[in-house]
Protein backbone atom coordinates (compact mmCIF):
# COMPACT_ATOMS: atom_id res chain seq x y z
CA UNK A 1 0.00 0.00 0.00
CA UNK A 2 2.64 2.60 0.68
CA UNK A 3 3.52 2.55 -2.98
CA UNK A 4 0.40 4.50 -3.90
CA UNK A 5 1.37 8.39 -3.32
CA UNK A 6 -0.98 9.39 -0.50
CA UNK A 7 -2.30 12.64 -0.70
CA UNK A 8 -5.55 13.00 0.95
CA UNK A 9 -4.74 10.39 3.49
CA UNK A 10 -1.58 11.44 4.22
CA UNK A 11 -2.38 12.19 7.69
CA UNK A 12 -4.50 9.61 8.18
CA UNK A 13 -4.04 7.51 11.49
CA UNK A 14 -6.53 4.56 12.92
CA UNK A 15 -8.36 6.06 15.15
CA UNK A 16 -7.45 9.58 15.34
CA UNK A 17 -8.47 12.49 13.52
CA UNK A 18 -5.80 15.33 12.33
CA UNK A 19 -6.86 18.91 13.56
CA UNK A 20 -5.41 21.95 13.11
CA UNK A 21 -1.69 21.68 15.06
CA UNK A 22 -1.31 18.28 12.63
CA UNK A 23 -2.84 19.40 9.66
CA UNK A 24 -0.60 22.81 9.85
CA UNK A 25 2.93 20.98 10.58
CA UNK A 26 2.11 18.57 7.10
CA UNK A 27 1.97 22.44 5.31
CA UNK A 28 -1.86 22.94 5.91
CA UNK A 29 -3.06 26.06 4.51
CA UNK A 30 -0.30 26.95 2.89
CA UNK A 31 -2.33 26.60 -0.54
CA UNK A 32 -4.93 29.06 1.00
CA UNK A 33 -1.65 31.60 1.54
CA UNK A 34 -0.39 30.95 -2.16
CA UNK A 35 -4.10 31.35 -3.53
CA UNK A 36 -4.78 34.58 -1.67
CA UNK A 37 -1.40 35.75 -3.46
CA UNK A 38 -3.23 34.94 -7.09
CA UNK A 39 -5.61 36.46 -8.75
CA UNK A 40 -8.97 34.48 -8.52
CA UNK A 41 -9.10 34.00 -12.19
CA UNK A 42 -5.45 32.43 -12.18
CA UNK A 43 -6.43 29.78 -9.67
CA UNK A 44 -9.36 28.99 -11.73
CA UNK A 45 -7.64 28.63 -14.48
CA UNK A 46 -4.52 26.43 -12.62
CA UNK A 47 -7.82 24.13 -10.90
CA UNK A 48 -8.71 23.68 -14.65
CA UNK A 49 -5.11 23.29 -16.12
CA UNK A 50 -4.97 20.06 -13.03
CA UNK A 51 -7.93 17.92 -14.83
CA UNK A 52 -9.52 17.93 -11.22
CA UNK A 53 -12.65 15.97 -11.70
CA UNK A 54 -15.89 16.28 -9.43
CA UNK A 55 -16.00 13.04 -7.30
CA UNK A 56 -19.64 13.11 -6.30
CA UNK A 57 -20.26 10.83 -9.72
CA UNK A 58 -21.06 12.77 -12.40
CA UNK A 59 -17.32 13.67 -12.87
CA UNK A 60 -17.66 17.11 -14.58
CA UNK A 61 -14.37 18.88 -14.78
CA UNK A 62 -13.89 21.35 -11.85
CA UNK A 63 -11.81 24.01 -13.64
CA UNK A 64 -14.47 23.98 -16.14
CA UNK A 65 -17.69 24.55 -13.66
CA UNK A 66 -16.01 27.52 -11.84
CA UNK A 67 -14.96 29.02 -15.26
CA UNK A 68 -18.86 29.41 -15.89
CA UNK A 69 -19.66 30.95 -12.49
CA UNK A 70 -20.60 34.72 -12.11
CA UNK A 71 -17.54 36.70 -11.05
CA UNK A 72 -19.83 39.58 -9.88
CA UNK A 73 -19.31 40.46 -5.98
CA UNK A 74 -22.55 39.83 -4.26
CA UNK A 75 -24.32 37.10 -2.24
CA UNK A 76 -23.01 33.70 -3.62
CA UNK A 77 -23.05 30.74 -1.83
CA UNK A 78 -19.96 27.54 -1.91
CA UNK A 79 -21.95 24.41 -0.95
CA UNK A 80 -20.32 20.93 -0.08
CA UNK A 81 -21.95 18.28 -0.79
CA UNK A 82 -21.59 15.74 2.21
CA UNK A 83 -25.20 13.43 1.38
CA UNK A 84 -22.79 10.67 0.17
CA UNK A 85 -25.51 8.34 0.31
CA UNK A 86 -24.91 6.29 -2.92
CA UNK A 87 -24.51 2.69 -1.74
CA UNK A 88 -20.90 1.23 -1.51
CA UNK A 89 -19.69 5.06 -0.85
CA UNK A 90 -17.96 5.74 2.25
CA UNK A 91 -15.27 7.79 0.93
CA UNK A 92 -15.98 11.37 2.28
CA UNK A 93 -17.01 9.66 5.86
CA UNK A 94 -13.16 8.69 5.91
CA UNK A 95 -11.73 11.38 4.51
CA UNK A 96 -13.83 14.18 7.50
CA UNK A 97 -13.04 10.81 10.11
CA UNK A 98 -8.98 11.22 8.94
CA UNK A 99 -8.55 14.88 7.96
CA UNK A 100 -11.55 17.35 7.84
CA UNK A 101 -9.27 20.89 7.54
CA UNK A 102 -8.36 19.57 3.79
CA UNK A 103 -11.90 20.29 3.14
CA UNK A 104 -12.00 23.52 4.70
CA UNK A 105 -9.40 24.81 3.35
CA UNK A 106 -10.35 23.86 -0.63
CA UNK A 107 -13.56 25.70 0.41
CA UNK A 108 -11.79 28.78 1.26
CA UNK A 109 -9.79 28.92 -1.89
CA UNK A 110 -12.53 28.13 -4.53
CA UNK A 111 -14.96 30.65 -2.15
CA UNK A 112 -11.75 32.88 -3.26
CA UNK A 113 -11.41 31.60 -6.75
CA UNK A 114 -15.02 32.44 -7.38
CA UNK A 115 -15.58 35.20 -4.88
CA UNK A 116 -18.27 33.77 -2.49
CA UNK A 117 -18.69 34.90 0.33
CA UNK A 118 -20.86 32.25 2.44
CA UNK A 119 -20.68 28.27 2.61
CA UNK A 120 -22.67 25.39 3.58
CA UNK A 121 -21.25 22.18 4.76
CA UNK A 122 -24.19 19.51 4.12
CA UNK A 123 -23.85 16.33 5.44
CA UNK A 124 -26.22 13.38 5.77
CA UNK A 125 -27.75 12.41 9.19
CA UNK A 126 -25.78 9.46 9.82
CA UNK A 127 -22.32 10.94 9.80
CA UNK A 128 -22.81 13.14 13.10
CA UNK A 129 -19.12 12.05 14.16
CA UNK A 130 -18.05 14.05 10.86
CA UNK A 131 -20.38 17.27 11.90
CA UNK A 132 -18.28 17.21 14.70
CA UNK A 133 -14.79 17.64 13.28
CA UNK A 134 -16.12 19.93 10.60
CA UNK A 135 -17.63 22.00 12.98
CA UNK A 136 -14.21 22.25 15.16
CA UNK A 137 -11.81 22.44 12.17
CA UNK A 138 -14.05 25.45 11.16
CA UNK A 139 -13.81 27.09 14.37
CA UNK A 140 -10.26 26.33 14.47
CA UNK A 141 -10.12 27.76 11.07
CA UNK A 142 -11.67 30.76 12.80
CA UNK A 143 -9.16 31.06 15.25
CA UNK A 144 -6.39 31.33 12.88
CA UNK A 145 -8.00 33.32 10.58
CA UNK A 146 -8.54 31.33 7.76
CA UNK A 147 -12.23 31.73 7.69
CA UNK A 148 -13.95 35.23 8.25
CA UNK A 149 -14.39 39.08 7.27
CA UNK A 150 -10.45 39.48 5.92
CA UNK A 151 -8.83 36.24 5.77
CA UNK A 152 -4.96 37.08 6.57
CA UNK A 153 -5.39 40.60 5.22
CA UNK A 154 -6.37 39.90 1.69
CA UNK A 155 -9.46 41.80 2.41
CA UNK A 156 -11.21 38.94 1.39
CA UNK A 157 -14.35 37.28 3.65
CA UNK A 158 -15.84 33.78 4.06
CA UNK A 159 -17.75 32.14 6.54
CA UNK A 160 -19.15 28.57 6.84
CA UNK A 161 -21.31 26.67 8.65
CA UNK A 162 -22.51 22.83 8.99
CA UNK A 163 -26.02 21.32 7.94
CA UNK A 164 -27.08 18.49 9.54
CA UNK A 165 -29.97 16.26 7.27
CA UNK A 166 -32.18 14.08 8.37
CA UNK A 167 -32.22 11.59 5.44
CA UNK A 168 -33.49 10.76 2.18
CA UNK A 169 -31.03 9.49 -0.70
CA UNK A 170 -32.49 12.23 -3.03
CA UNK A 171 -30.73 15.09 -0.73
CA UNK A 172 -27.66 14.26 -2.77
CA UNK A 173 -28.89 15.45 -6.04
CA UNK A 174 -27.62 19.10 -6.00
CA UNK A 175 -30.64 21.02 -6.74
CA UNK A 176 -32.46 18.60 -4.22
CA UNK A 177 -29.41 19.62 -1.35
CA UNK A 178 -30.26 23.29 -2.20
CA UNK A 179 -34.30 23.05 -1.85
CA UNK A 180 -32.92 20.74 1.66
CA UNK A 181 -30.67 23.96 2.74
CA UNK A 182 -33.44 26.13 2.08
CA UNK A 183 -35.85 24.23 4.34
CA UNK A 184 -37.81 23.92 0.90
CA UNK A 185 -39.43 19.50 0.51
CA UNK A 186 -36.31 18.53 -1.49
CA UNK A 187 -37.45 17.24 -4.59
CA UNK A 188 -34.95 18.30 -7.61
CA UNK A 189 -35.96 21.65 -9.08
CA UNK A 190 -35.79 21.91 -13.31
CA UNK A 191 -32.49 22.64 -14.86
CA UNK A 192 -31.67 25.45 -16.53
CA UNK A 193 -31.70 27.66 -14.13
CA UNK A 194 -28.38 26.00 -13.19
CA UNK A 195 -27.18 26.88 -9.56
CA UNK A 196 -24.72 28.95 -10.67
CA UNK A 197 -27.26 31.03 -12.15
CA UNK A 198 -29.71 30.75 -9.95
CA UNK A 199 -29.26 28.45 -6.75
CA UNK A 200 -29.71 29.04 -2.74
CA UNK A 201 -32.30 31.56 -2.21
CA UNK A 202 -32.30 32.39 -5.34
CA UNK A 203 -28.39 33.56 -5.41
CA UNK A 204 -25.36 32.18 -7.70
CA UNK A 205 -24.21 28.92 -6.05
CA UNK A 206 -21.32 26.41 -6.62
CA UNK A 207 -21.90 22.74 -5.33
CA UNK A 208 -19.40 20.11 -5.16
CA UNK A 209 -18.41 17.12 -3.61
CA UNK A 210 -16.63 16.92 -0.45
CA UNK A 211 -13.09 14.73 -1.85
CA UNK A 212 -13.47 17.16 -4.85
CA UNK A 213 -13.01 20.78 -2.19
CA UNK A 214 -9.98 18.20 -0.52
CA UNK A 215 -7.93 17.85 -3.83
CA UNK A 216 -7.52 22.13 -4.36
CA UNK A 217 -5.00 22.96 -1.61
CA UNK A 218 -2.98 20.31 -2.80
CA UNK A 219 -3.43 21.34 -6.22
CA UNK A 220 -2.65 25.00 -5.64
CA UNK A 221 0.76 24.20 -3.42
CA UNK A 222 2.30 21.43 -6.10
CA UNK A 223 1.13 22.69 -9.22
CA UNK A 224 -1.24 21.04 -12.01
CA UNK A 225 1.13 19.04 -13.83
CA UNK A 226 2.34 17.35 -10.21
CA UNK A 227 -1.68 16.54 -9.96
CA UNK A 228 -1.99 15.15 -13.39
CA UNK A 229 1.49 13.01 -13.12
CA UNK A 230 0.08 11.55 -10.29
CA UNK A 231 -2.53 9.86 -12.30
CA UNK A 232 -1.14 5.92 -14.22
CA UNK A 233 -3.12 7.12 -17.18
CA UNK A 234 -3.00 10.17 -19.49
CA UNK A 235 -6.82 10.70 -19.67
CA UNK A 236 -7.28 10.98 -15.61
CA UNK A 237 -5.42 13.48 -13.16
CA UNK A 238 -4.89 12.82 -9.84
CA UNK A 239 -5.85 10.20 -6.84
CA UNK A 240 -9.13 9.30 -5.59
CA UNK A 241 -10.44 7.76 -2.42
CA UNK A 242 -11.55 4.56 -3.38
CA UNK A 243 -14.01 2.64 -1.20
CA UNK A 244 -13.51 -0.91 -1.37
CA UNK A 245 -16.40 -3.24 -0.20
CA UNK A 246 -18.44 -7.06 -1.22
CA UNK A 247 -16.46 -10.08 -1.96
CA UNK A 248 -12.79 -9.24 -1.30
CA UNK A 249 -10.69 -9.67 1.41
CA UNK A 250 -10.20 -6.08 2.72
CA UNK A 251 -12.75 -4.12 2.56
CA UNK A 252 -11.15 -0.81 3.23
CA UNK A 253 -11.40 2.88 1.54
CA UNK A 254 -8.17 3.68 -0.11
CA UNK A 255 -6.52 6.08 -1.67
CA UNK A 256 -4.96 5.06 -5.03
CA UNK A 257 -3.87 7.03 -9.03
CA UNK A 258 -6.59 7.75 -10.99
CA UNK A 259 -6.30 5.30 -13.96
CA UNK A 260 -4.76 1.59 -11.56
CA UNK A 261 -6.57 -1.21 -13.52
CA UNK A 262 -9.43 -2.70 -11.93
CA UNK A 263 -7.60 -6.25 -11.57
CA UNK A 264 -4.42 -4.54 -9.56
CA UNK A 265 -7.70 -2.97 -7.48
CA UNK A 266 -9.04 -6.49 -7.11
CA UNK A 267 -6.09 -8.69 -6.56
CA UNK A 268 -3.44 -6.48 -4.90
CA UNK A 269 -4.95 -3.76 -3.14
CA UNK A 270 -8.27 -5.72 -1.75
CA UNK A 271 -6.37 -9.17 -1.69
CA UNK A 272 -8.34 -10.91 -3.74
CA UNK A 273 -11.95 -12.60 -3.91
CA UNK A 274 -12.82 -14.03 -0.63
CA UNK A 275 -12.63 -17.93 0.62
CA UNK A 276 -10.57 -18.28 -2.84
CA UNK A 277 -13.88 -17.44 -4.89
CA UNK A 278 -13.95 -16.58 -8.27
CA UNK A 279 -14.38 -12.66 -9.52
CA UNK A 280 -17.78 -12.75 -11.19
CA UNK A 281 -18.83 -8.96 -11.95
CA UNK A 282 -18.53 -5.22 -9.76
CA UNK A 283 -19.86 -2.12 -9.81
CA UNK A 284 -17.04 0.15 -10.43
CA UNK A 285 -18.23 3.32 -8.55
CA UNK A 286 -21.57 3.08 -7.03
CA UNK A 287 -25.03 1.72 -6.94
CA UNK A 288 -25.67 3.56 -10.26
CA UNK A 289 -22.88 2.26 -12.19
CA UNK A 290 -23.20 -0.41 -15.04
CA UNK A 291 -21.92 -3.63 -13.63
CA UNK A 292 -18.37 -4.64 -14.83
CA UNK A 293 -17.84 -8.56 -16.11
CA UNK A 294 -14.96 -10.85 -15.52
CA UNK A 295 -13.72 -9.92 -19.08
CA UNK A 296 -13.35 -6.43 -18.26
CA UNK A 297 -10.71 -6.28 -15.59
CA UNK A 298 -8.17 -4.64 -17.24
CA UNK A 299 -10.11 -1.60 -17.38
CA UNK A 300 -8.26 1.03 -16.02
CA UNK A 301 -10.19 2.93 -13.08
CA UNK A 302 -10.26 6.45 -14.59
CA UNK A 303 -13.63 8.66 -16.28
CA UNK A 304 -13.21 8.25 -19.77
CA UNK A 305 -11.77 4.19 -19.60
CA UNK A 306 -14.88 3.04 -17.67
CA UNK A 307 -17.07 4.93 -20.10
CA UNK A 308 -15.37 3.60 -22.83
CA UNK A 309 -16.40 0.22 -21.01
CA UNK A 310 -20.11 0.82 -20.56
CA UNK A 311 -19.83 2.21 -16.94
CA UNK A 312 -19.05 5.09 -14.87
CA UNK A 313 -16.10 5.66 -12.40
CA UNK A 314 -19.02 7.40 -10.22
CA UNK A 315 -18.44 7.87 -6.75
CA UNK A 316 -15.46 4.88 -6.97
CA UNK A 317 -16.88 2.61 -4.49
CA UNK A 318 -15.94 -0.57 -6.15
CA UNK A 319 -18.85 -3.60 -4.53
CA UNK A 320 -17.11 -6.95 -5.93
CA UNK A 321 -19.19 -9.77 -6.09
CA UNK A 322 -18.06 -13.49 -6.40
CA UNK A 323 -19.30 -16.43 -8.61
CA UNK A 324 -21.89 -17.58 -5.83
CA UNK A 325 -23.64 -14.49 -6.39
CA UNK A 326 -27.39 -14.57 -8.13
CA UNK A 327 -26.74 -11.03 -10.61
CA UNK A 328 -30.72 -11.26 -10.31
CA UNK A 329 -30.92 -10.94 -6.88
CA UNK A 330 -28.58 -8.40 -6.11
CA UNK A 331 -29.62 -6.00 -9.14
CA UNK A 332 -33.37 -6.54 -7.15
CA UNK A 333 -31.74 -4.87 -4.22
CA UNK A 334 -30.31 -2.08 -6.24
CA UNK A 335 -33.86 -1.36 -7.86
CA UNK A 336 -35.52 -1.74 -4.59
CA UNK A 337 -33.23 0.93 -3.26
CA UNK A 338 -33.70 3.01 -5.78
CA UNK A 339 -37.83 2.91 -6.23
CA UNK A 340 -37.50 3.38 -2.23
CA UNK A 341 -35.71 6.59 -2.42
CA UNK A 342 -37.20 8.16 -5.64
CA UNK A 343 -38.47 11.33 -4.01
CA UNK A 344 -42.14 10.56 -6.00
CA UNK A 345 -41.51 13.96 -8.23
CA UNK A 346 -41.82 12.49 -11.66
CA UNK A 347 -43.93 9.23 -12.95
CA UNK A 348 -40.84 7.39 -14.80
CA UNK A 349 -38.94 7.61 -11.46
CA UNK A 350 -42.06 6.63 -9.13
CA UNK A 351 -43.95 4.49 -11.24
CA UNK A 352 -41.87 3.35 -13.06
CA UNK A 353 -38.67 2.03 -10.77
CA UNK A 354 -42.08 -0.15 -8.98
CA UNK A 355 -42.71 -2.22 -12.40
CA UNK A 356 -38.23 -2.65 -12.74
CA UNK A 357 -38.72 -3.91 -9.29
CA UNK A 358 -41.99 -6.05 -9.54
CA UNK A 359 -40.17 -7.91 -12.49
CA UNK A 360 -37.06 -8.35 -10.86
CA UNK A 361 -38.98 -9.73 -7.74
CA UNK A 362 -41.17 -12.25 -10.39
CA UNK A 363 -38.09 -13.42 -11.79
CA UNK A 364 -35.79 -14.06 -8.82
CA UNK A 365 -39.01 -16.21 -7.57
CA UNK A 366 -39.05 -18.23 -10.69
CA UNK A 367 -42.62 -17.04 -11.61
CA UNK A 368 -41.02 -15.00 -14.71
CA UNK A 369 -41.51 -15.73 -18.14
CA UNK A 370 -39.64 -15.10 -20.98
CA UNK A 371 -41.95 -12.13 -22.00
CA UNK A 372 -41.04 -10.45 -18.81
CA UNK A 373 -37.56 -10.08 -19.62
CA UNK A 374 -38.14 -8.66 -23.17
CA UNK A 375 -41.02 -6.29 -20.61
CA UNK A 376 -37.59 -5.37 -18.31
CA UNK A 377 -35.44 -4.39 -21.71
CA UNK A 378 -38.69 -2.21 -22.44
CA UNK A 379 -39.11 -0.73 -19.32
CA UNK A 380 -35.48 0.21 -19.21
CA UNK A 381 -35.88 2.18 -22.71
CA UNK A 382 -38.82 3.73 -21.14
CA UNK A 383 -37.52 5.40 -18.07
CA UNK A 384 -33.91 6.23 -19.72
CA UNK A 385 -33.95 9.78 -20.59
CA UNK A 386 -37.76 10.38 -19.32
CA UNK A 387 -37.13 11.38 -15.95
CA UNK A 388 -37.21 14.46 -13.90
CA UNK A 389 -33.28 13.84 -12.48
CA UNK A 390 -30.31 11.29 -12.63
CA UNK A 391 -32.24 9.38 -9.43
CA UNK A 392 -34.29 7.05 -12.37
CA UNK A 393 -31.48 7.04 -14.96
CA UNK A 394 -28.73 5.71 -12.33
CA UNK A 395 -31.04 3.11 -11.61
CA UNK A 396 -31.23 1.77 -14.93
CA UNK A 397 -27.31 1.90 -14.83
CA UNK A 398 -27.11 -1.60 -13.20
CA UNK A 399 -30.67 -3.26 -14.52
CA UNK A 400 -28.88 -2.18 -18.45
CA UNK A 401 -25.97 -3.83 -17.58
CA UNK A 402 -27.74 -6.95 -15.99
CA UNK A 403 -29.48 -7.24 -19.90
CA UNK A 404 -26.28 -6.90 -21.45
CA UNK A 405 -23.65 -9.13 -19.53
CA UNK A 406 -25.93 -11.39 -17.32
CA UNK A 407 -28.52 -12.18 -20.20
CA UNK A 408 -28.37 -16.20 -19.76
CA UNK A 409 -28.68 -15.60 -15.47
CA UNK A 410 -31.74 -14.18 -16.63
CA UNK A 411 -33.03 -16.57 -19.11
CA UNK A 412 -31.91 -19.42 -16.85
CA UNK A 413 -34.37 -18.22 -13.59
CA UNK A 414 -36.87 -18.28 -16.33
CA UNK A 415 -36.53 -21.95 -17.75
CA UNK A 416 -36.04 -23.25 -14.45
CA UNK A 417 -38.65 -21.29 -12.28
CA UNK A 418 -36.28 -21.08 -9.91
CA UNK A 419 -33.28 -19.33 -8.96
CA UNK A 420 -30.43 -21.02 -9.77
CA UNK A 421 -28.36 -20.26 -7.17
CA UNK A 422 -30.77 -21.01 -3.88
CA UNK B 1 -40.20 12.81 27.53
CA UNK B 2 -43.33 15.00 27.74
CA UNK B 3 -42.40 18.72 27.34
CA UNK B 4 -41.80 18.73 23.39
CA UNK B 5 -38.09 21.57 23.87
CA UNK B 6 -37.28 23.31 26.29
CA UNK B 7 -37.58 27.09 26.94
CA UNK B 8 -33.87 28.08 26.74
CA UNK B 9 -33.83 26.25 23.10
CA UNK B 10 -36.91 28.03 22.09
CA UNK B 11 -35.33 31.20 22.76
CA UNK B 12 -32.30 30.33 21.16
CA UNK B 13 -34.15 29.13 18.06
CA UNK B 14 -36.66 32.42 18.12
CA UNK B 15 -33.61 34.87 18.13
CA UNK B 16 -31.86 33.09 15.62
CA UNK B 17 -35.66 33.06 13.38
CA UNK B 18 -34.87 36.43 13.75
CA UNK B 19 -31.71 37.03 12.80
CA UNK B 20 -31.95 34.82 9.71
CA UNK B 21 -33.15 36.18 6.64
CA UNK B 22 -35.01 32.64 5.64
CA UNK B 23 -36.41 31.03 8.69
CA UNK B 24 -37.48 28.34 6.59
CA UNK B 25 -33.86 26.78 6.38
CA UNK B 26 -34.20 26.33 10.46
CA UNK B 27 -36.83 23.86 9.99
CA UNK B 28 -34.71 20.71 9.77
CA UNK B 29 -32.35 21.78 12.88
CA UNK B 30 -35.73 22.92 15.49
CA UNK B 31 -37.58 19.54 13.98
CA UNK B 32 -34.21 17.49 14.88
CA UNK B 33 -33.96 19.42 18.31
CA UNK B 34 -37.67 18.05 19.04
CA UNK B 35 -36.84 14.97 18.13
CA UNK B 36 -33.71 14.78 19.81
CA UNK B 37 -35.36 15.45 23.31
CA UNK B 38 -38.81 14.07 22.97
CA UNK B 39 -38.19 11.24 20.61
CA UNK B 40 -40.34 11.98 17.95
CA UNK B 41 -42.69 15.12 16.58
CA UNK B 42 -46.59 14.53 17.25
CA UNK B 43 -48.64 16.90 15.66
CA UNK B 44 -47.84 19.62 18.64
CA UNK B 45 -44.18 19.65 17.36
CA UNK B 46 -45.14 20.72 13.86
CA UNK B 47 -47.13 23.63 15.20
CA UNK B 48 -44.64 24.56 17.80
CA UNK B 49 -41.97 24.64 15.18
CA UNK B 50 -44.18 26.85 12.95
CA UNK B 51 -45.02 29.19 15.61
CA UNK B 52 -41.44 29.26 16.17
CA UNK B 53 -40.09 30.52 13.12
CA UNK B 54 -43.32 32.30 11.74
CA UNK B 55 -43.91 30.00 8.78
CA UNK B 56 -47.35 27.70 8.31
CA UNK B 57 -47.61 24.24 9.35
CA UNK B 58 -48.14 22.56 6.14
CA UNK B 59 -44.53 23.98 5.02
CA UNK B 60 -43.52 21.92 8.20
CA UNK B 61 -45.05 18.58 7.62
CA UNK B 62 -43.91 18.37 3.87
CA UNK B 63 -40.53 18.12 5.23
CA UNK B 64 -41.80 16.11 8.41
CA UNK B 65 -43.20 13.58 6.11
CA UNK B 66 -40.62 13.79 3.13
CA UNK B 67 -37.40 12.92 5.72
CA UNK B 68 -36.74 9.30 6.81
CA UNK B 69 -35.20 10.24 9.99
CA UNK B 70 -37.58 12.49 11.41
CA UNK B 71 -40.36 10.13 13.36
CA UNK B 72 -43.89 11.24 12.85
CA UNK B 73 -45.02 8.39 15.22
CA UNK B 74 -43.82 7.24 19.00
CA UNK B 75 -40.78 5.29 19.00
CA UNK B 76 -38.38 3.97 21.36
CA UNK B 77 -35.97 4.99 23.15
CA UNK B 78 -33.23 3.85 20.79
CA UNK B 79 -34.34 3.33 17.21
CA UNK B 80 -32.09 0.77 15.08
CA UNK B 81 -31.33 1.48 11.69
CA UNK B 82 -30.34 -1.20 9.89
CA UNK B 83 -28.77 -1.25 6.41
CA UNK B 84 -30.27 -3.57 3.32
CA UNK B 85 -28.24 -1.98 0.41
CA UNK B 86 -26.26 -3.91 -1.44
CA UNK B 87 -22.93 -4.21 0.59
CA UNK B 88 -24.69 -4.96 3.73
CA UNK B 89 -26.75 -7.42 1.49
CA UNK B 90 -23.47 -9.00 -0.20
CA UNK B 91 -22.26 -9.64 3.04
CA UNK B 92 -25.43 -11.37 5.02
CA UNK B 93 -27.28 -8.23 5.76
CA UNK B 94 -30.12 -10.38 5.08
CA UNK B 95 -29.43 -13.11 8.37
CA UNK B 96 -28.68 -9.64 10.24
CA UNK B 97 -31.91 -8.35 9.70
CA UNK B 98 -33.62 -11.59 10.47
CA UNK B 99 -31.29 -12.04 13.92
CA UNK B 100 -32.67 -8.69 14.61
CA UNK B 101 -36.57 -9.47 14.35
CA UNK B 102 -36.24 -12.52 16.25
CA UNK B 103 -34.21 -11.74 18.96
CA UNK B 104 -36.28 -8.40 19.05
CA UNK B 105 -39.33 -10.03 18.80
CA UNK B 106 -40.66 -7.20 16.07
CA UNK B 107 -40.90 -6.38 12.47
CA UNK B 108 -40.12 -3.54 10.79
CA UNK B 109 -41.55 -0.31 11.77
CA UNK B 110 -42.37 -2.21 15.37
CA UNK B 111 -41.47 -1.29 19.21
CA UNK B 112 -40.68 -3.96 21.28
CA UNK B 113 -43.20 -4.62 24.33
CA UNK B 114 -40.97 -2.71 27.05
CA UNK B 115 -40.50 0.88 24.79
CA UNK B 116 -36.82 0.32 24.35
CA UNK B 117 -36.34 -0.61 20.46
CA UNK B 118 -37.95 0.60 17.59
CA UNK B 119 -36.83 -1.13 14.40
CA UNK B 120 -36.20 0.14 10.72
CA UNK B 121 -34.58 -0.67 7.53
CA UNK B 122 -32.39 1.99 5.80
CA UNK B 123 -30.72 2.60 3.00
CA UNK B 124 -26.73 2.66 2.92
CA UNK B 125 -25.21 4.34 6.09
CA UNK B 126 -21.79 4.81 4.33
CA UNK B 127 -19.99 2.04 6.40
CA UNK B 128 -19.83 -0.58 3.21
CA UNK B 129 -16.39 -1.88 4.18
CA UNK B 130 -17.71 -2.58 7.56
CA UNK B 131 -20.88 -4.48 6.15
CA UNK B 132 -23.27 -5.47 7.63
CA UNK B 133 -24.21 -2.41 9.32
CA UNK B 134 -26.56 -0.86 11.86
CA UNK B 135 -27.28 2.63 13.34
CA UNK B 136 -28.85 3.15 16.57
CA UNK B 137 -29.48 6.54 17.76
CA UNK B 138 -26.66 8.29 16.01
CA UNK B 139 -24.01 5.57 16.74
CA UNK B 140 -23.27 3.39 13.43
CA UNK B 141 -22.24 -0.32 14.23
CA UNK B 142 -20.58 -2.42 11.90
CA UNK B 143 -19.16 -6.12 11.12
CA UNK B 144 -22.00 -7.08 12.53
CA UNK B 145 -22.68 -10.77 13.86
CA UNK B 146 -25.55 -12.30 15.88
CA UNK B 147 -23.12 -12.18 19.01
CA UNK B 148 -22.11 -9.00 18.06
CA UNK B 149 -26.13 -8.33 18.11
CA UNK B 150 -26.55 -9.49 20.95
CA UNK B 151 -23.92 -7.76 22.92
CA UNK B 152 -24.83 -4.56 21.71
CA UNK B 153 -28.56 -4.53 22.19
CA UNK B 154 -27.42 -5.53 26.01
CA UNK B 155 -25.23 -2.90 26.11
CA UNK B 156 -28.18 -0.64 24.76
CA UNK B 157 -30.44 -2.19 27.43
CA UNK B 158 -28.39 -1.58 30.20
CA UNK B 159 -27.78 2.07 29.13
CA UNK B 160 -31.29 2.79 29.31
CA UNK B 161 -31.86 1.39 32.54
CA UNK B 162 -29.92 3.54 33.91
Amino acid sequence: MSDYPQILFRNRRPGATAFMSEYAAGGGYQGLRKALSMTPAEVRELVKASGLRGRGGAGFPTGVKWSFFPEERGEKYLLANGDEMEPGTYKDHQLLLADPHQMVEGMVIAAYAMQIPHGYVFLRYAYEECARNVERAIAEAEEKGYLGRDILGSGFGFDLHVHRSAGRYILGEETALINGLEGRRPNPRSKPPFPAQRGLFGKPTNVNNIETYANVPHIVVNGADWYKALARTPEGAGTMLVGLSGHLNRTECVELPMGIPLREVIEQVGGGVRGGRTFKACLPGGASTPFLAASQLDTPLDHVHLEQAGSRLGTAGVTVFDETTCMVAATLNLARFFARESCGWCTPCRDGLQVIVWLLEEIEAGRGHADQIAMLRDQVKNIRGRSFCALAEGAMGPVGALLEHFGDELQDHVKRGRCPFK
Amino acid sequence: MTELLPQHQIDEFRAKAAAVEHPHELIVDVLRAIQSHHGWVPDAGIDLVAEVLGVLPVEIEELATFYDKIFRRPVGKRVIHVCDSICCWANGGEAIVAHLQSSLGIGFGETTGDGIFTLLPTCCLGACGDAPAMMVGLTTHGRLTPARIDAILAQYRAEVAK
